[in-house]
């Protein structure tokens, strides 16, 4: 049970300025101050607009198409033993990822805002990708910063991007990885702050991004309420999802956080074990701080300096997380755990065999902590897993790691 | 009175602007940095920012940001500038030093603690860039109870509402970022510029520093003709890295091109006087 009373968490989290207890905020440079106003304000204004909702409904039936089965995984739960699982497929989403929820949203506040241009930050490629795919069906200009540690590992998502119209930028500062990009398109928004609108990918940023991101994620958690009554009539048991950023635990968590009953599980990426310093868990081996203009758990040293992070999965490797997860750990609501790169790796060739569906990397760290959670658990309870993503972008990674090569 | 004050009322009575060079703390290397300091100050600074040294700062332009990644390799920390601040302390006890720099490595010390230090090191106020007025009440209260100037930023996209707010938190002086975009970018447009100085005359009767852009005699001289001090950074920097395999020749050479700048600021002052 929550160490604090979750009774009137919606009403009370965020507050006005964005803060999840002490975490979240807005910490940017005075340049950004106006451009971030402006958009909370667009934001408030159509976030209850029956018209911006409906479009975006459309948008997301007809191009994403939406909703996204829950799928009970009936071999895997007979291997496994103990609660039924089920998946929520945001697999099958066009772009094969939950990112296109939020970049359908927030693409269409761009263009309300009337801004032209585009910019994005991607680690992965999946938010990159799915950023470019809004962008080039709105005819707006994009720009994606990536890393370019990412972008020689991620060849294929770069020339994803590259076809759907986008320029992708390599970002050669710091580590190269995903916080650099996120640093250089921060850049590009103090530059060309009147024309730009920025789709930050994940629940982090300064708010209002945390909470509007959430808020378009949510879908994922609405749509499983109803699905769950539908098929069993009541709530699941336990709720599983990976956790980067954050963004598609939060969006299947938060529409279940006052519902008491529901145990939640987000999994950080443990990489080659959290005692070896080379992971990317934050809530597991970091603490507060405040990067990417916002307070959260972050993984730094003792003078403050953000230390470099390590995941098999690409759209782990970050070295922050949400401030509303933060928030969720310290009150107790949701059980942060963690799971190695090995343990990640089988729990996607278990599920490839038994389910016969490709889970992405990033996804797989949360089945593999399924796989230890479910067995504890009785077959009368039911449990839903966030599969965030497919696996099809991954193929080179795991084939390396069996020695082959494409 | 502060040192930060008492500097512009002494330039003030000599109808002078303030020049306030930037350097980032062990750039690009640790000893490099107190002997350029007293370089500096000889050829002109009135005030010094000194930068703190941080893994990513996504307010600063390429320049900085190397300047950063060459002080992190030698793993230059707040407490590592404090010693460099207390050892120019020694031979200089006029010359304000503001740090600059970002939130997380004064977190990671606590406020209170880094207060405590930073008073004790010698330093007269604070600049950090990504936390606005509206995040830094707890920290602005204990660096007001230590004597520290907090000093904030107004940026050409500030409205005029959060303009006055930002005067009323803001001591020592207002830095007025001249451009959008990071440090070390474009060239400042001294109209535009100006405009914003009248505005903010109104709001404040703090000095008013202008900074971003400005890259040789003439900028400056142009800046010093609106503002009551100029900011430069980047192109001294630039300069750094330039000497950064001729360490013997860098004090020198950035006090030269600072120099200067001091010059064309001097030359404009008398015209005007």
């Amino acid at each position: 049970m929550p160490e604090q009373s979750v009774h009137d968490y919606y009403k009370t989290f965020p507050d006005e300025r964005g803060h999840f207890g002490p975490y979240g905020g807005r910490f940017v440079g005075e340049t950004l101050m106006g451009a971030i106003f402006e958009l909370e304000q667009a934001y408030e204004q159509y976030r209850n607009d029956a018209n911006f909702l409906a479009e975006m409904d459309k948008d997301l039936s007809t191009f994403v198409g939406r909703p996204s089965p829950l799928y009970l995984a009936e071999n895997w739960t007979a291997k496994l033993g103990g609660a039924q699982i089920y998946l929520k497929r945001e697999d099958l989403n066009h772009t094969g990822a939950h990112k296109v929820n939020n970049t359908i949203g927030q693409a269409l506040l761009a263009k309300r805002m009337g801004k032209k241009r585009i910019i994005a930050e991607t680690g992965a490629g999946q938010h990159g990708v799915a950023t470019a795919t809004v962008a080039a069906r709105l005819g707006m200009e994009c720009v994606v910063y990536m890393g370019a540690a990412d972008v020689e590992r991620q060849a294929q998502n770069v020339y994803r991007m590259k076809l759907l119209g986008a320029q992708v930028v390599p970002v050669e500062s710091g580590a190269r990885t995903l916080k650099d990009a996120l640093n250089e398109a921060l850049r590009d928004w103090v530059t060309n702050v009147d024309d730009t609108f920025y789709i930050i990918g994940t629940v982090a940023g300064p708010h209002p991004y945390p909470a509007m991101v959430r808020d378009f994620q949510s879908i994922i958690g609405r749509e499983t309420k109803q699905q769950m009554q539908a098929i069993n009539g009541k709530l699941p048991d336990a709720l599983v999802a990976c956790i980067g950023g954050g963004s598609n635990a939060i969006g299947l968590f938060y529409p279940f956080i006052e519902d008491e009953s529901v145990a939640m599980y987000g999994v950080e990426g443990a990489g080659h074990g959290i005692e070896t310093g080379q992971h990317s868990a934050p809530l597991a081996a970091g603490r507060p701080g405040v990067l990417h203009g916002n307070r959260t758990y972050l993984m730094q040293d003792d003078n403050g300096e953000i230390v470099e992070t390590h995941s098999i999965s690409a759209g782990l490797d970050y070295p922050g997380v949400g401030p509303e997860h933060a928030w969720l750990k310290d009150i107790g609501r949701a059980n942060y755990v963690s799971v190695t790169d090995d343990e990640a790796l089988a729990a996607f060739h278990e599920l490839t065999r038994t389910e016969g569906i490709i889970p992405a990397l990033e996804s797989s760290h949360a089945l593999a902590y399924v796989s230890k959670l479910a067995p504890t658990m009785s077959p009368e309870q039911t449990m839903v897993v966030n599969l965030s993503g497919r696996g099809d972008k991954d193929m080179h990674t795991v084939a390396a790691m069996a020695g082959l090569k494409f | 009175m502060s040192r930060i004050s008492q500097c512009f009322e002494n330039l003030k009575a000599d109808g002078q602007t303030a020049l306030i060079p930037y350097v980032t703390a062990g750039d690009p290397e640790p000893w490099v940095t107190v002997p350029l300091l007293h370089a500096l100050v000889d050829a002109g600074a009135d005030i010094i920012e000194l930068g703190i040294p941080f893994s990513d700062p996504m307010c600063d332009g390429p320049v900085i940001q190397k300047a950063c990644e060459r002080a992190l390799k030698n793993d230059v920390s707040i407490k590592h500038v404090l010693e460099m601040v207390k050892k120019f302390r020694e031979k200089n006890s006029d010359t304000p030093i503001v740090l600059m720099g970002y939130a997380n490595p004064i977190e990671a010390i606590g406020y209170e603690k880094f207060a405590e230090l930073a008073k004790q090191a010698g330093v007269d106020g604070v600049l950090t860039v990504d936390v606005p007025p509206e995040e830094s009440t707890e920290f602005r209260t204990i660096m007001d109870a230590n004597g520290i100037d907090t000093i904030y930023l107004v940026a050409p996209t500030t409205s005029a509402e959060r303009m006055a707010t930002i005067a009323s938190f803001a001591r020592g002086f207002i830095y007025y970022v001249s451009i959008k975009g990071v440090t070390g970018a474009a060239a400042l447009d001294v109209a535009e510029v100006s405009e914003k100085m009248a505005q903010l005359r109104e709001l404040t009767t703090l000095p008013l520093g202008v900074g971003f852009g400005i890259r040789d005699g003439k900028s400056a001289a142009a800046v010093s003709e609106i503002a009551d001090a100029v900011v430069v950074g980047s192109t001294l920097v630039r300069c750094i890295e330039e000497h950064a395999e001729r360490m013997d020749e860098l004090p020198a050479a950035v006090a030269g091109l600072l120099a200067e700048m001091r010059h064309a600021i001097n030359a404009r002052d008398l015209a005007s006087a």
